[in-house]
């Protein structure tokens, strides 16, 4: 994670006060190789702790972790939150609906708002690009990007990097390929750049209508051809996001011909791939529940990944260095 | 008459040594310049030179949002033309959507009467083309021309319907006025939040393509030809848009083009930044684009450098990305960025952006062409070319400060500038 005090919206108001660097995991372009090889070295060793009775390490008490979400979340906040409890980290949760948000409070006025508490991390999710950088630029907070509209997803991407790797052993030189809407994927765009930054290859499958022009600059491979997934080690199926699709778009002609030409089936799928899905899923649509309840799925695991990656960074964040796990919390 | 500002007299002042440049004439050298009662009576070989310093015809911008009425907060006619006197402009045109929009004699006759009290240059204001922008009903163009707009246009919004637009131009034949359109295929431009391309595709930002703009130039292209009328192409902002209005006028078709600083000076990388003033409409396109614009420029497809001054109030700004309203200011940066980044490099000829952001314009609106010549109403602008300046927030004129330069250092600064023989601007 670079350090940065970056200004990016409405630079230059007078002088701005010099902020001291913060680390934030805005994107994965915030990492280089070292910094996810040693998230996903602290997350190997926290997933040890996690096989105690008791399952709380000390490392982070007294810290304040707000997650600030502006979408529905199941998966991602309850991750970030039992992330935060498990290093004993105090937590706030913050939802748009039912708070000042709704009352057309700016998420310039609700940051500095937040910010009075002196909140160690902010982990937000906002539908639209650019708000962890606005967050990260008006508060002393580390802020950690739990989706930025159809921008940056970076948590998901290093927990898919290290289900992977816990899978497969390695990460360099393995073949995956993404199926589906990249168009309005987030997750898709964190992982084809992680997975360029670990060495590994990524090939993009889907309709036309939902590849992003231009795509191929991140170094990934487009096709349309669903055969493609056969020369892949890991098939990464992509939600068909229904709620994105402005009504009348008509991106794909029916969620029927979608699954017919896109959905990955068994038949579609050779021994030895594994099959990963962010969720939630569509059963039916772009995965065969077949394939999903089978032993080629490794989605639950990624679930599993998902907090220990998730405590990797906040730890990584606040405490840094080597994790010592040290005895475990006394049960009081 | 459809420029507007305070009846006053001309003053007399002399501007001794400076190069003189007039692209209209030919003229290039030291002269030493009278005026008196704001008529140029005396145009002579200086005998010293001012170091740096260069006259030139003052420049008119055909395309300013001044925000009135509706929202003052972000600017008003008296400190919108402050902000142009201090760019170097001796006339500008208003954009009409404003709230309400120009589309009757009334709001017309209203800002005209403001202008004459508060404009600090000439002053002119565009009507819509169709009522309430509503792209189905014609304004009532002849009346609004007889009462001095100086041209119509629906800019903001394209005319979607071909139908309209065609009525537009057979009835243009009646107004004289021009017809400044913005050119954008609204099912193919959607949402767009910045160009289509790689840059778009790695940021996740809805794409604005550009052939959603160069598909409406060609209609509209086809559409003049056939009423055998007139049109002009607001920001012209795409390589395929270029090549269209070029194909266009070789046919004989009578299409003027403008574009703007920021399409000339940056490109979508800028976007990366996420910078809310990075994004305007028609998007920052790509270097390619940029190349395109620069070539058309330089051979006249593209007739005119206008700003699209669009002020927005800071906290509309402050906000992420696609939140943030299309446009920035230009008006007080513009001579400025264009010879930082184009003339300084060497990219475009000094006395090209002169032309391209005077005479230019004005041909194609009918507005007074400003000439450095004895017996004419002097329109000049005084430019040091050496000097530096960093862009503020605190220092514009413009009430609001939404400009993609701040904080940049610029180098070429207007030291005087006057407008229809009145000093309007003196540094």
């Amino acid at each position: 994670m670079t350090e940065t005090a970056r200004l990016h919206v409405a630079p230059d108001h007078g002088e701005p006060p010099l902020l001291p660097p913060r680390r934030h995991l805005l994107g994965i372009s915030d990492l280089d190789r070292d910094g996810v090889e040693r998230l996903l070295g602290t997350a190997a060793t926290i997933a040890r702790s996690l096989d105690r009775e008791v399952k709380k390490l000390p490392a982070l008490r007294g810290r304040l972790v707000v997650n600030l979400f502006y979408e529905s979340s199941t998966r991602t906040l309850s991750s970030f939150d039992l992330a935060a409890k498990r290093l004993s980290a105090d937590t706030m949760a913050l939802r748009s609906s039912g708070s000042s948000v709704d009352k057309g409070e700016s998420l310039k006025d609700t940051a500095l708002t937040l910010a009075e508490y002196d909140p160690d991390v902010i982990v937000i999710r906002h539908p639209h690009i650019g708000a962890p950088q606005l967050v990260a630029d008006v508060t002393h907070a580390h802020v950690v990007n739990a989706g930025d509209g159809k921008h940056q997803h970076p948590t998901q991407a290093l927990l898919d990097l290290y289900t992977m790797r816990e899978a497969l052993g390695r990460l360099e030189g393995l073949h995956v390929a993404i199926v589906g809407d990249v168009l309005h994927s987030r997750v898709a765009r964190s992982l084809v750049e992680a997975l360029a930054l670990v060495g590994a290859r990524t090939t993009l499958v889907g309709p036309p209508t939902l590849m992003p022009r231009g795509i191929e600059a991140l170094g990934c491979e487009v096709t349309p051809e669903i055969g493609a997934i056969g020369a892949a080690d890991v098939v990464y199926v992509l939600r068909m996001q229904r709620e994105r699709m402005l009504a009348g778009a008509a991106y794909v002609p029916s969620l029927r011909e979608y699954a017919m030409e896109w959905g990955v089936t068994p038949a579609r799928l050779r021994p030895g791939q594994i099959v990963m899905h962010p969720g939630p899923m569509n059963r039916g649509v772009e995965i065969d529940p077949r394939v999903a309840d089978s032993d080629v799925s490794l989605i639950t695991e990624q679930v599993r990944s998902g907090l220990v990656v998730r405590m990797a960074v906040l730890y990584d964040l606040l405490a840094g260095g080597p994790v010592d796990l040290g005895p475990a919390l006394e049960v009081a | 008459m459809t420029l507007f500002w305070p009846d006053g007299p001309g003053d007399n002042l002399a501007i001794r040594g400076a190069r003189v440049i007039d692209p209209v004439r030919g003229l290039d050298g030291a002269y030493d310049v009278m005026i008196e009662d704001g008529i140029i009576t005396a145009l002579e070989p200086a005998v010293e030179s001012a170091r740096g310093l260069v006259l030139a015809p003052a420049f008119v911008d055909p395309h300013v949002h001044l925000r009135v009425p509706g929202r003052e907060d972000e600017e008003t006619i008296a400190s919108g033309t402050a902000a142009a006197a201090a760019g170097g402009y001796c006339a500008i045109l208003a954009m009409p959507n404003t709230d309400p929009v120009v589309d009757s004699a009334a709001v017309l006759g209203a800002l005209i009467e403001l202008a004459r009290e508060e404009a600090a240059i000439p002053t002119g204001f565009m009507a819509t083309i169709s009522k309430g922008l509503g792209g189905e009903e014609l304004t009532e163009m002849v009346e609004l021309a007889r009462l001095g707009a100086a041209g119509f246009t629906d800019d903001g919004h394209p005319v979607v319907s071909a139908g309209l637009m065609r009525r537009a131009l057979q009835y243009s034949g009646v107004t004289g006025r021009m017809l400044a359109l913005h050119e954008e295929e609204p099912t193919l431009s959607r949402d767009g939040q910045m160009h289509e391309g790689a840059v778009s595709a790695e940021l996740g930002l809805a794409g604005w393509p550009s052939v959603a703009e160069s598909v409406m130039i060609g209609r509209d292209c086809a559409l003049a030809a056939y009423e055998q009328r007139s049109v002009h192409i607001m920001h012209v902002s795409a390589r395929e848009s270029v090549a269209t209005v070029r194909v266009a006028q070789a046919a004989g078709t009578a299409v003027t083009a403008e574009v703007s600083p920021h399409h000339l000076c940056l490109t979508d990388d800028t976007v990366r930044t996420l910078d809310t003033n990075r994004k305007m409409n028609p998007p920052l396109r790509s270097e390619d684009d940029r190349q395109a614009l620069l070539e058309g420029l330089r051979d006249g497809t593209i007739a005119c450098i206008a700003t699209d001054h669009a002020p927005h109030a800071r906290h509309e700004k402050e906000t992420p990305f696609e939140e943030a309203p299309f446009g920035v200011t230009g008006l007080e940066t513009a001579f400025a960025a264009l010879y930082t980044s184009l003339v300084e490099p060497g990219e475009l000829e000094l006395g090209l952006v002169l032309e391209r952001m005077s005479a230019g314009p004005a041909r194609i609106f009918g507005l007074p062409v400003p000439r450095i010549e004895e017996g004419e109403r002097a329109n000049l602008v005084l430019l040091d070319l050496d000097a530096t300046w960093k862009v503020t927030e605190s220092g514009f004129r413009s009430k609001s400060a939404n400009s993609w330069l701040l904080g940049q250092m610029l180098r070429g600064a207007i030291v005087k500038t006057i407008a229809d023989g009145r000093v309007v601007h003196a540094a």
